[in-house]
């Protein structure tokens, strides 16, 4: 199941857990991203929460947690190359994995078909 | 990710704007225009692409000024010039162009600028941000002397990066003779210009002003050379930054000296103590006082240790738990040149030394950077 955010994430749920990452819309609104920072495994986060930094050459911008949840996983790949980001955003480029803390987030969270109809 | 809302009616827009449009560009607010932030190549190629061959920057919300000598002899007016900047503008050859700045009377800059000599008159270029206060000043200060007229019906474009002489030469072949800060009137793809060899990416490379009707032309024709492409107001900041040179409203303002922003190399010994005009400017007292005893903060490279970029605003500690912070930085990205992060700011003279280490408090967390010298990326101007 993929959801996205207003704010430009996208989350897939993989049973009790969620990837998150950026849209494609997201990262061509950012430009090339030439560093990304991760929150560390085991850290935890409020639904809304500042997350992760992506910057490009001219800004800093967060991204925030769609979800609460504990941090299980990180992607150091796109730590390594943060062109990963804009290359494959909704593959390669996944930022972390998050233990769901409430599941039932999830449901106030966007369809692939709304977050179209945002983008407009 | 939000914008903040501005009325797009009020922005002015350069005589280049449909031309952007048609490239593009992501248009963004500065200094009262509708300014290219980015073309479709992004920030990151725009600024490589000025490094390894040539940019094309559309700089024409900078104001363009001239100052046309009420006697008719430019040399009688200099030296009225000279009441408001410590430069030596008598010194100034015809087809000459000097960096200098205007300062109050804190010895603060009030802008930076440069002066062109023309012959029949002097040409100002000075910051978007500054026209208005420069313009007044200008009316204040030397009315006496010279009309002030500021030229709102020219273009001013920039041709930067190690190939833009051999393109420029094709289009202008009198410009290949010229070096480092000349200024000359040239006719570019048959359009009246004035071409000064100057920047400020720390390349080569060539600013051309151009009557507003003919800027569309001369810009099509520079970019009909495959080594032109188009680079917006993103990529102009990171090789700016990389360059160490000093953005107004940033790294200098009405509170920061010259000698704090070491730019004191632009101030001549002429204007010096035991010079032949020394003083007799604006807050010289100061100014002179800085240069023979030193400023008590002076602006430096700081090159983080890590890959984290560290930008304007960021506060400077002298260790990692410090409660007081003992600086800040006032310009910083990523160097896409420098392939890593690079920063400016302003430091207590104690800790001005290269090599000294300070932290950057960025989101929380204290990060090492190192003193450094400027500029990240070696100047390439053709001086000789």
């Amino acid at each position: 199941m993929l959801k996205f955010t207003s704010e430009h994430e996208w989350v897939r749920i993989e049973g009790d857990a969620a990837r998150v990452g950026i849209t494609q819309h997201a990262q061509e609104q950012l430009g090339d991203l030439v560093f990304v920072e991760l929150p560390e495994v085991g850290k935890r986060f409020e639904k809304g929460a500042a997350s992760a930094v992506v910057e490009s050459v001219k800004a800093a911008s967060e991204v925030y947690a769609p979800v609460g949840g504990e941090v299980v996983q990180a992607n150091s790949a796109i730590v390594a190359d943060p062109s990963l980001v804009n290359s494959d955003p909704m593959g390669a480029g996944w930022f972390y994995k998050l233990k769901l803390t409430d599941p039932s987030e999830v449901d106030a969270l966007m369809d692939e078909a709304a977050y179209k109809e945002l983008l407009g | 990710m939000a914008q903040p809302a501005q009325k797009a009616s009020a922005l002015r827009h350069t005589p280049l704007y449909a031309l952007h449009l048609e490239m593009g560009a992501r248009m963004a607010p500065f200094a009262g225009y509708e300014m290219p932030i980015h073309y479709p190549l992004g920030v990151l190629k725009e600024h490589l692409h000025t490094r390894i061959a040539a940019g094309l920057f559309d700089v024409s919300h900078m104001g363009q000024i001239a100052l046309r000598p009420r006697s008719g002899s430019v040399a009688d007016a200099a030296e009225a010039l000279e009441r408001i900047v410590p430069a030596d503008v008598l010194g100034l050859a015809p087809g000459r162009q000097r960096y200098a700045f205007f300062t109050n009377s804190r010895g603060g800059i009030i802008d930076d600028l440069m002066i062109g000599q023309c012959g029949e008159y002097l040409a100002l270029i000075v910051n978007a941000s500054r026209k208005d206060v420069d313009g007044r000043h200008l009316h204040d200060a030397l009315s006496d002397a010279y009309t002030v007229d500021v030229l709102e019906d020219r273009a001013l474009l920039a041709l930067q990066g190690p190939t833009a002489e051999a393109v420029l030469l094709r289009l202008a072949p009198s410009s290949a003779s010229m070096r480092f800060m000349d200024i000359r009137p040239a006719s570019v793809a048959g359009a009246s210009c004035v071409v000064s060899r100057s920047g400020y990416t720390g390349e080569d490379g060539f600013e051309i002003s151009i009557p507003a009707r003919d800027a569309e032309k001369v810009a099509r024709a520079l970019l009909a050379d495959k080594a032109v492409t188009l680079v917006g107001l993103g990529a102009r900041d990171s090789l700016r930054t990389e360059a160490g040179l000093c953005l107004y409203g940033c790294d200098i303002d009405e509170s920061t000296t010259p000698v704090e922003a070491t730019l004191d190399w632009a101030i001549p010994k002429i204007r010096r103590d035991g010079g032949a005009r020394t003083g007799n400017f604006p807050g010289a007292d100061v100014v002179l006082e800085q240069l023979a005893r030193g400023a008590p903060r002076c602006r430096v490279g700081l090159k983080p240790r890590g890959r984290t970029p560290v930008r304007a605003g960021v506060l400077l500690y002298a260790d990692a738990s410090a409660s007081q912070s003992v600086g800040t930085v006032t310009s910083g990205t990523f160097g896409p040149s420098a392939a890593g992060p690079v920063a400016m700011g302003y430091v207590p003279r104690a800790l001005s030394v290269p090599d000294t280490l300070l932290f950057a408090d960025v989101r929380g967390n204290r990060l090492p950077v190192e003193v450094t010298q400027l500029p990240y990326v070696p100047h390439r101007y053709k001086r000789t």
